[in-house]
C-alpha cells in the first residue's frame, strides 16, 4: 500500500501555471519565433481602395529585385481553383482578387523573398492599376434599390444576405397592443477589433518528398482548419498538419481562415521552401475580421409597476464584404436570441438582417460567444430605460423580473433551456459588497452640489459551451470536443485535448481535472494541445467552450480510466470489484479503510501485474457531446464619476459577482474575469472602428485605436456565487467571456444614470469624453 | 551596403555586419536569435518590444540596430541569474501576472528599470510606469500585484543583511 505524499491539487486549487516558466524567461514559442532552414518571407500588397476594379497588375519590377523568388496574384490562384475559399457561414471569400477589390487593405498580391525586408521592398514595386467604384459604406443605404452591389458574383443581385428571426411575432405583437407601458430605444453597437497583442501569421512548410504540408499558424481551431484546408486544396488530410503553438491572445480574432495562411501555403508548395508570413499591426487592424456592428431597434412592453412582458427587436447586421462570421452554421446571428436575458417575459420576437458593405468581414467574436454581447447590452439597457421611464430603481426592476432560482431549468421565449441560475443571490451579493444604498445616498448629496456620479447595474446571462451536436456544427462538423489520456507505468500522465489555449492556462487547468479524477499529483500530468498530428479532433477554443466541452471530455476520459483501474485494484487487493469504493483519491475495500490502493500503484500494475481478463495499459479517449449549453451569469455594479470640465468618465468602483459554476482554479478564473472586464470597458468607453464615406478606415494603428492601458483600467473587485451546472460532469460552466459580455451595459447604465436627472436616456458606446462633453454642454452643465 | 556594429547583449559582446535600416527588434530576434522580445505594433504604442538600453527601458521596434553601437542592451533572457529567476519573474508567476505571455517580456523590462528607481512604489505609480505597455489579457490588476510582490521581495533582500546583523547582536 502506498500513501500519497505529494498533494494532488485537483479541483479548486489556485495551482500556479505550468506554462509560465517558459513565458517568463522569454522562451515561449510563438509563430514568429519559428525559423526553419531555407525559410522565405512573404509580404502582401493591399488595396488602397474600398471598392475598385483591378485593371492591371505588373510585377516585373518586383521580380527583378534580387532576392525576390515569386509573386502570387489572384490569377495564379484562380488557375489552381484557389482564388476563392469557403467561409464558415456558407458564403465564399476571396483569397486574392482576380479583377476586383471589395474593402480597403484587401490582399491584392503576395511577394515571396529571401528576407523580410526584401519582401517589404518588393511590394512597393508591384504596379497595380485600379478603377475606383463607389463604395457601399452605410448598411441602411446598402439596402436601397439603387445601391451599388458589393457582391455581383452572387446570384441574388442585392446587398441583403439573409433574414433570421426567433420567437413568436404574433404573440409579441398582441402583448404590445395591450401594454400599459412601452419603452423604445435604438442602439448601435459599433464595429470593434480584438487586437490581441500578437498579430496573425504562419509558417507554411511543404515537404515535397513526403508530400506533406505543415503549417504553424496563429489559430484557435487547428483541427477544423486542417479539414477545410484538405477540402479546399485536395491534399489528403493525413498529409496536412496544422500546429497552433503558443498564441499571443486570440479572443475570437484567430478563429477565421485568413487569406495570408492560404497564400503562404501555396507559396511553400510553389517554391519548395518554408514560407513565413506575419502581419504588421496596421494590416491586422485594417483587414482582419471585426466584431459587433449591430444596428438595433428595441422595444420593451411592461406594466405600470415595472413587470416586463414582451420584447421586440429589429437589427441590421453589417457583415462587410463576405459573410465570414465565426458562428455555428445554423446560427447566422449567433446566439443573439438569448436577448431576453435573466428576466421572465411572456413573449419575444427578434429579427436580424445581414447586409454586405465594402468593409472587411465582420461578425467575428471579440471575446464573446456568438453575439451574446450585443444581446446583453440591449436587454440590460432596456431594463434601465424602463426603470428610468417609470421612476423606479433599476435594482428593484431587476429583482422584480428575475427568473427565480426554483424556475430552472427554464425555457426562454426564444427557446433556450437555461440549465441553472440564481440571479437574485448574485445581485444581492454585489449590492452588499458595494453598499448600494449608501451609494444612492451619496449620489443624491452629490447631485445637490452639482457633481455627476452614476451607478450602473448589469445582471447578465451568458450562453456558452456549444454543442450539443444536434443543434451546433461548423461546416457540418459537429461541435463536440475531446480528450485522450495515457497513464504511464510510473503514474505520470499525458493528456491531449481537442481545444487550444491562447493564454487561458489549459496546461494547468486540464491537468487539475485529470489530477482530481485520477488522484495523481498535478505536477505529474502533462497537457498537450494544438498539434493536429497528435491531439484528438476538436473544434477549438472560443465562445468559452473549452471547459464545458473538452473539460467535460477530460473528466469523462479519466473516469473511464478509473473504471478500468477499479478492476486492477480489485486484483491487487484480492477483493471483489463491487466491494471497492473510490475514496480520498484511492480505491478502498468498503468498511476496511486500511485496505486501499492508489492510482500510482494501479498504473504500475496496469503494465506489470494486471488480471488476466483485463487488457494491459491504462488509457482512454472521450469525445464529449454536451447535452445542453451552460449558462454562466453575473451581477455587476459600476460607479462612475464624470468630470464636468473634460467629459471624462472615471470608473471609481466596479464590483463583479460572477457565477461560472464549480471552479477548477480560482486564480485563473479571477484572471479571466479581470481581462474580460477590461475588454468590456474598452468598447464601452474607448474602442470603435469607423470609416469615412470613401471607405477609408480611420483607426489603422494603435495611435488611433486606443486599447486600455493600466491608467484607464480600474481596480476590478471580483466575487462569486456558485451554482453548478446540473449536466456538466463536474458542474462547471465556462468563464472566459462573461465579463466582456456583462461589463459594457453596467458602464453605460452608470453614465446614463449620472446624467439621467438632465433628461439623458441613452448614450451609444463608446462613451468617449467628447461625446459626454457635448451632452454636458447641451444641458448647460459643462465646466469651461 | 552594410555597417559593422558591436554592442553588449545581456552581458555578452556581439558584433555583426548589418543593413543600417535593420530595426533593433529584428536584430535581437533574428540576428542574435533571442525571441523573447516581441513585436505587437511597430508604432511605439504597445511595449511588447521593450528592452533596456544602458538600463533605460526602450521600445526596440522604432530604433535602428546601428544606433546601438557601443551600447549595453538587456532583454528578458538576461533576467535569470545563475538559474534563479529575478524577483519580478517570480512575482509574475506567484500573482498570475501573465496569461498569453506575449506582453510579459516587455512588461518585465519596464518594471525592472522602474523598481530600480522606485523601490517602494504605490500602485498608482506602478500603473503610470507601465502605461506604455499594453496587455490585452490580464486587466493589469495582477501585474500591479506582481510588481508589488517583487518590490517587497527586493526590499527584504536588501534589508536582510541588516536584519541578520541585528539577530546576531
Ligand atoms: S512593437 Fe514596439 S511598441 Fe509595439
Ligand atoms: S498576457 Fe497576453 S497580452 Fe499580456
Amino acid at each position: 500500500m502506498t500513501t500519497e505524499t505529494t498533494p494532488i491539487r485537483g479541483m479548486g486549487h489556485s495551482v500556479k501555471r505550468k506554462e509560465d516558466p517558459r513565458f517568463l524567461r522569454g522562451k515561449g514559442r510563438y509563430v514568429d519565433d519559428i525559423k526553419l532552414p531555407g525559410m522565405l518571407y512573404m509580404d502582401i500588397v493591399r488595396s488602397p481602395y474600398a471598392h475598385a476594379n483591378i485593371t492591371r497588375i505588373d510585377a516585373s519590377k518586383a521580380l527583378a529585385l534580387p532576392g525576390v523568388l515569386a509573386v502570387i496574384t489572384g490569377k495564379d490562384l484562380d488557375e489552381a481553383g484557389l482564388a476563392w475559399m469557403p467561409t464558415l457561414m456558407g458564403d465564399k471569400q476571396m483569397v486574392l482578387p482576380v479583377d476586383r477589390v471589395v474593402y480597403q487593405a484587401q490582399e491584392v498580391a503576395a511577394v515571396i523573398a529571401t528576407e523580410r525586408y526584401i519582401a517589404a521592398d518588393a511590394i512597393t514595386l508591384i504596379e497595380v492599376e485600379y478603377e475606383p467604384l463607389p463604395p457601399v459604406m452605410d448598411p441602411f443605404k446598402a439596402l436601397e434599390a439603387d445601391s451599388p452591389l458589393v457582391r455581383p458574383d452572387r446570384e441574388q443581385k442585392t446587398n441583403h444576405i439573409w433574414h433570421w428571426e426567433a420567437g413568436d411575432a404574433a404573440q409579441t405583437d398582441a402583448i404590445f397592443q395591450q401594454a400599459e407601458v412601452v419603452v423604445k430605444q435604438d442602439l448601435y453597437i459599433p464595429r470593434i477589433h480584438v487586437s490581441s497583442i500578437e498579430t496573425c501569421g504562419c509558417v507554411a512548410s511543404f515537404d515535397s518528398v513526403e508530400g506533406k504540408l505543415t503549417v504553424y499558424m496563429t489559430t484557435q481551431a487547428p483541427h477544423a482548419i486542417r479539414t477545410v484546408f484538405s477540402l479546399v486544396t485536395g491534399i489528403a488530410e493525413h498529409k496536412i498538419r496544422i500546429v497552433s503553438p503558443d498564441i499571443g491572445g486570440g479572443f475570437g480574432g484567430k478563429v477565421p481562415v485568413y487569406p495570408g495562411y492560404v497564400i503562404a501555403s501555396v507559396a511553400s508548395l510553389k517554391t519548395g521552401h518554408p514560407v513565413k508570413w506575419i502581419e504588421d499591426r496596421s494590416e491586422n487592424l485594417q483587414a482582419d475580421s471585426f466584431a459587433r456592428d449591430y444596428h438595433i431597434s428595441a422595444e420593451l412592453a411592461a406594466t405600470k409597476d415595472g413587470a416586463m412582458q414582451a420584447l421586440r427587436v429589429k437589427t441590421l447586421a453589417d457583415h462587410g464584404a463576405f459573410d465570414a462570421a465565426a458562428n455555428p452554421s445554423k446560427f447566422p446571428a449567433g446566439l443573439f436570441s438569448v436577448i431576453t436575458g435573466s428576466y421572465t417575459l411572456k413573449a419575444a420576437h427578434v429579427e436580424v438582417d445581414g447586409v454586405y458593405t465594402n468593409k472587411p468581414s465582420g461578425g467575428v467574436a471579440y471575446r464573446c460567444s456568438f453575439r451574446v454581447t450585443e444581446a446583453v447590452h440591449t436587454i440590460e439597457r432596456m431594463v434601465d430605460t424602463l426603470a428610468q421611464q417609470l421612476g423606479l430603481d433599476p435594482a428593484d426592476v431587476r429583482m422584480k423580473n428575475f427568473i427565480q432560482p426554483e424556475a430552472f431549468p427554464y425555457t426562454s421565449p426564444t427557446g433556450w433551456e437555461y440549465d441553472s441560475g440564481n440571479y437574485p443571490a448574485a445581485l444581492r451579493k454585489a449590492m452588499e459588497k458595494i453598499d448600494y444604498a449608501g451609494l444612492r445616498q451619496e449620489q443624491a448629496e452629490k447631485r445637490a452640489r452639482g457633481e455627476l456620479m452614476g451607478i450602473g447595474i448589469s445582471t447578465f446571462t451568458e450562453i456558452v459551451g456549444a454543442g450539443p451536436s444536434h443543434t451546433f456544427d461548423i461546416l457540418g462538423i459537429k461541435m463536440f470536443d475531446s480528450c485522450e489520456i495515457r497513464v504511464h507505468p510510473t503514474g505520470s500522465v499525458i493528456a491531449r485535448i481537442g481545444v487550444q489555449s491562447q493564454g487561458q492556462g489549459h496546461e494547468t487547468t486540464f491537468a487539475q481535472i485529470v489530477a482530481e479524477e485520477l488522484g495523481l499529483p498535478v505536477e505529474n500530468i502533462t497537457v498537450e494541445h494544438g498539434d493536429t498530428d497528435t491531439a484528438p479532433y476538436g473544434l477549438g477554443t472560443y465562445a468559452s467552450r473549452s471547459t464545458p466541452t473538452a473539460g467535460a471530455a477530460t473528466a469523462v476520459a479519466a473516469r473511464k480510466i478509473r473504471e478500468k483501474a477499479r478492476k486492477i485494484a480489485a486484483h491487487l487487493l484480492e477483493a471483489n470489484v463491487d466491494d471497492l469504493e473510490w475514496q480520498d483519491y484511492k480505491f478502498q475495500v468498503k468498511g476496511s479503510p486500511g485496505r486501499s490502493v492508489g492510482m500510482k500503484e494501479i498504473a504500475f500494475a496496469a503494465y506489470t501485474n494486471f488480471p488476466s481478463d483485463v487488457e494491459a495499459g491504462l488509457e482512454a479517449v472521450d469525445y464529449y457531446d454536451p447535452p445542453n449549453l451552460t449558462f454562466p451569469f453575473g451581477a455587476y455594479i459600476c460607479v462612475v464619476d464624470i468630470d464636468r470640465g473634460t467629459g471624462q468618465v472615471k470608473i471609481r468602483r466596479f464590483v463583479a459577482v460572477d457565477d461560472c459554476g464549480n471552479i477548477i482554479n480560482p486564480m485563473i478564473v479571477d484572471g479571466q474575469i479581470h481581462g474580460g472586464l477590461t475588454m468590456g470597458m474598452a468598447p464601452a468607453l474607448m474602442e470603435a472602428i469607423t470609416y469615412d464615406e470613401n471607405g477609408n478606415m480611420q483607426q489603422g494603428t494603435f495611435m488611433e485605436y486606443l486599447l486600455p492601458t493600466a491608467m484607464e483600467t480600474p481596480v476590478w473587485e471580483t466575487d462569486k456565487t456558485i451554482t453548478p451546472s446540473p449536466h456538466h460532469p463536474f458542474g462547471a460552466k465556462g468563464v472566459g467571456e462573461s465579463a466582456t459580455v456583462g461589463a459594457p451595459p453596467a458602464i453605460a447604465n452608470a453614465v446614463v444614470d449620472a446624467l439621467s436627472h438632465l433628461g439623458v436616456t441613452h448614450i451609444d458606446i463608446p462613451i468617449t469624453p467628447w461625446k459626454v462633453y457635448a451632452i454636458l454642454e447641451a444641458h448647460g452643465v459643462a465646466e469651461l | 551596403m552594410t555597417q559593422h556594429v558591436k554592442m553588449t547583449l545581456n552581458g555578452q559582446p556581439i558584433e555583426a555586419d548589418i543593413e543600417p535600416r535593420l530595426l533593433l527588434v529584428h536584430f535581437i530576434r533574428e540576428v542574435a536569435n533571442l525571441t523573447g522580445t516581441h513585436i505587437g505594433c511597430d508604432t511605439t504604442s504597445c511595449g511588447a518590444c521593450t528592452v533596456q538600453i544602458n538600463g533605460v527601458p526602450s521600445k526596440s521596434c522604432t530604433l535602428f540596430a546601428v544606433q546601438m553601437d557601443g551600447e549595453e542592451i538587456r532583454t528578458v533572457e538576461g533576467m535569470e541569474q545563475n538559474g534563479a529567476l529575478h524577483p519580478l519573474q517570480e512575482g509574475f508567476y506567484q500573482e498570475h501576472g501573465l496569461q498569453c505571455g506575449f506582453c510579459t517580456p516587455g512588461m518585465l523590462m519596464t518594471a525592472e528599470a522602474f523598481l530600480r528607481e522606485h523601490p517602494a512604489p504605490t500602485d498608482d505609480e506602478i500603473r503610470q510606469a507601465i502605461a506604455g505597455n499594453l496587455c490585452r489579457c490580464t486587466g493589469y490588476v495582477n501585474i500591479v500585484k506582481a510588481i508589488q510582490h517583487a518590490a517587497k521581495h527586493i526590499r527584504e533582500e536588501q534589508a536582510a543583511p541588516v536584519a541578520t546583523a541585528e539577530v546576531t547582536r
